[in-house]
């Protein structure tokens, strides 16, 4: 007998118990009415991600990459990675941003570590959407835009389009329809990464990015 | 059966527990880091309403991933092989650590970085790993201060709780090569971020546990704030993900509620840093990621629980601590004292599984009944009831009805069971009965003034001079 066989077994023969259905969350869901309109979402999304120490500027699909390159001058980033196939990776190389190296995530991580661990000084990804209700980007890795993008380089810019926001994890799971469409890897960031292991004192900067800087893309002009 | 290398035996637990009440610089620790998260926590709840109906629904949820979780187990495991993760099954520590070593031999890997997990602390795998020449690094900044310290974790989410910046700035001092004293928490973070990021680098395999694996689609969900629990999962070659049985639930969106109430409970913070979902392994023509992901699920007791349906309960746990941050004793004696990889009232009965209730039984007896873990419990796991039908257990006669579980009647003593049984016997017939307490009440003067644990902090018990029926009795005359 196997391990697995002896495991199941073992519970298999245990007591039913009364029947457990499947749990309703309708009360629950009704205690989350949906944020009165897009507005009042970003700008609880604002105020949550803001206290978990992220920085959000507000921006246009137009006018992003210039905003980026003032925000990498001041922080001196002299490295940024991007996706060179996707579309936003392709509007910032045209900016071609003044002082800063573009470096294209464009070969398996495997071939480039140490670059890519102490010679990249930050990266650009987009976010899928946001939760307002936490304050959370949801980032959806893949090919073009792989997972250390958000987790190695020690400044981490996401691009999020304003009209993807939802009230919290459980709506944005539904409306994207998550459950028939998992990708290998999702992710759900909610600031930078952070510590209170010493004596319950926060730290930003554990072992992620020590910024998140959310450039907020409306599409009416740059406010919303 | 062998114990983990790290279990402290319960009978040595009172004077553990005698130490560290005595430790006023553990006292002062453990009362501060305790009221920080009461505090947090209390904060995140504001809305008492809110949280009544998301406990019910996280009860119910857990509920129904236990009383389908053969099925959902198997459904899991289609679903994850589907997805090209590996899935393992393991009885025993031994047969967990063997998996492990046994992936490790076949990849060659010499270098393993290791993300927050209690089940691997439950199997005790980085012994393992190292008694087979092999490096396991704890990369959680709390599990890697423990480690470096030779120690184990005192909380279950805040492993080096029971230090001081002060105690930590010594620790690395001494041990880091060319690191300075400073007990500045910014700089402490900075020498440990910048050790364990070569570390990452390097690492073949990364060992992760899992917050939930989710049936329905072959997901493991995994919560931190750090980062170092991605790293692990992502950079190395390979990651092994390992968990305990019970962790299934049925559906995806069962995640979303539950971890509405996780990081609340635990921490008193409105979401983690990072909720990592891991379905697969690196696709073709994906740039990272591990080529190959493994899932252990381990028993190791559990079945045991989930044979009997009031002790089944104890597997709703989600890991949460809110029970030991609310725990009276838990706060006073620390996590150390109780001497399981689980303390405070969720090891207490979750440990006698484990460990056998022989090993373990003085547990239930360190809790004051007074609820507070019931309350606080995302859950709704009932710990009082559950403590106090261990406690039966640890008394049961071996062999009898009661006894269920192993190790049950391990706490029974001879003397003891003696004088119950002869005060069964008075107190059943009356004739007896009136005999004995005419001869305790004449005889109250001779009752000792040293009566055991009793007299150590109450003045001794004495038998009225007269009993009751002999005052009702005058009284009429």
């Amino acid at each position: 007998m196997s391990a697995r066989e002896n495991i199941l077994g073992r519970l298999r023969a245990a007591p039913t118990g009364t029947p457990a259905p499947l749990p309703d969350l309708a009360a629950w869901r009704a205690l989350r009415p949906p944020v009165a309109d897009a507005a009042a979402g970003l700008a609880l999304f604002r105020t949550n991600i803001e206290a978990a120490h992220a920085e959000v500027h507000d921006t246009t699909a137009q006018d992003w990459p210039a905003l980026l390159a003032r925000l990498a001058a001041a922080k001196g980033v002299q490295t940024l990675l991007f996706g060179p196939a996707t579309a936003h990776g392709a509007q910032l190389s045209a900016s071609a941003p003044p002082g800063v190296q573009l470096v294209p995530y464009d070969r398996p991580a495997d071939q480039w570590r140490d670059l890519l661990f102490d010679g990249i000084d930050a990266s650009l990804t987009a976010a899928v959407s946001a939760i307002a209700d936490t304050g959370s980007l949801i980032l959806w890795p893949d090919a073009h835009e792989p997972r250390l993008m958000s987790l190695v380089p020690p400044i981490h810019f996401v691009l999020f389009d304003a009209a993807r926001i939802h009230l919290d994890l459980h709506a944005a799971m539904r409306a994207e329809a998550w459950a028939t469409r998992m990708p290998t890897n999702a992710l759900v960031i909610s600031g930078p990464s952070k510590t209170a292991d010493i004596q319950q004192t926060l730290a930003y900067g554990a072992h992620g990015p020590r910024e998140l800087i959310v450039l907020l893309c409306h599409s009416n002009g740059g406010q919303p | 059966m062998s114990q983990p290398v790290h279990f402290h035996a319960a009978s040595d637990f009172a004077d553990r527990s005698r130490a560290a009440v005595n430790d006023i610089g553990l006292r002062r620790n453990f009362r501060s880091a305790m009221d920080y998260l009461q505090t947090k926590r209390r904060a995140q709840f504001g809305d008492a309403g809110e949280l009544s109906v998301l406990r019910d629904l996280g009860a119910a949820i857990r509920r129904h991933a236990l009383a389908n979780l053969p099925d959902l187990l198997e459904q899991l495991e289609a679903r994850l092989s589907a997805n090209g993760v590996v899935v393992h099954w393991a009885e025993t520590p031994a047969e967990a650590n063997a998996i492990v070593l046994d992936i490790a031999a076949r990849s060659g890997a010499k270098r393993f970085v290791k993300g927050k997990s209690m089940v691997s602390e439950e199997v005790g795998v980085n012994h393992a790993l190292e008694a087979a020449g092999i490096e396991a690094l704890e990369t959680d900044m709390g599990e890697y201060i423990v480690q470096l310290a030779g120690e184990a974790p005192s909380h279950i989410i805040m492993p080096a709780i029971h230090k001081t910046k002060q105690q930590i700035g010594e620790l690395f001092a001494a041990r880091l090569p060319g690191v300075a004293y400073t007990e500045n928490v910014d700089a402490l973070i900075r020498i440990g971020r910048e050790v364990l990021r070569r570390k990452f680098a390097e690492a073949e395999i990364g060992i992760s546990g899992v917050n939930f694996a989710v049936a329905e689609t072959g997901t493991l969900f995994l919560v931190e704030n750090e980062g170092n629990g991605r790293m692990c999962t992502t950079v190395p070659r390979i990651h092994i993900a390992i968990t305990g049985i019970e962790k299934v639930v049925a559906r995806l969106e069962h995640v979303a509620a539950l971890n509405s109430l996780l990081p609340r409970s635990a921490t008193g913070q409105a979401v983690e840093t990072y909720q990592n979902f891991i379905s697969g392994p690196r696709q073709p023509g994906e740039l990272d990621g591990p080529e190959e992901v493994h899932l252990i699920l381990l028993d190791n007791g559990r079945s045991q629980a989930y044979a009997d349906l009031q002790l089944r309960a104890t597997l709703q746990c989600i890991r949460c601590g809110a029970c030991m941050n609310h725990c009276p004793v838990y706060a006073r004696i620390g996590g150390h004292a109780y001497g399981t990889t689980y303390p405070g009232p969720i090891g207490a009965i979750i440990s006698p599984h484990l460990l056998g209730l022989d090993a373990t039984y003085p547990l239930a007896f360190a809790s004051t009944l007074c609820g507070a873990c019931n309350e606080v419990c995302p859950v709704r796991i009932p710990i009082t009831e559950i403590l106090i039908r261990l406690r039966n257990e640890a008394q049961a006669r071996p062999g009898s009805a009661d006894a269920s579980l192993r190790g049950s009647g391990a706490g029974r003593k001879t003397l003891v069971s003696m004088i119950w049984s002869g005060w069964s016997l008075v107190y059943s017939r009356l004739r007896l009965y009136r005999l004995s307490s005419w001869f305790i009440s004449r005889g109250h003067a001779l009752s000792p003034a040293e009566q055991g644990a009793w007299t150590r902090c109450r003045t001794p018990l004495k038998p009225a001079p007269k009993r009751l029926r002999d005052l009702i009795k005058e009284r009429r005359a």
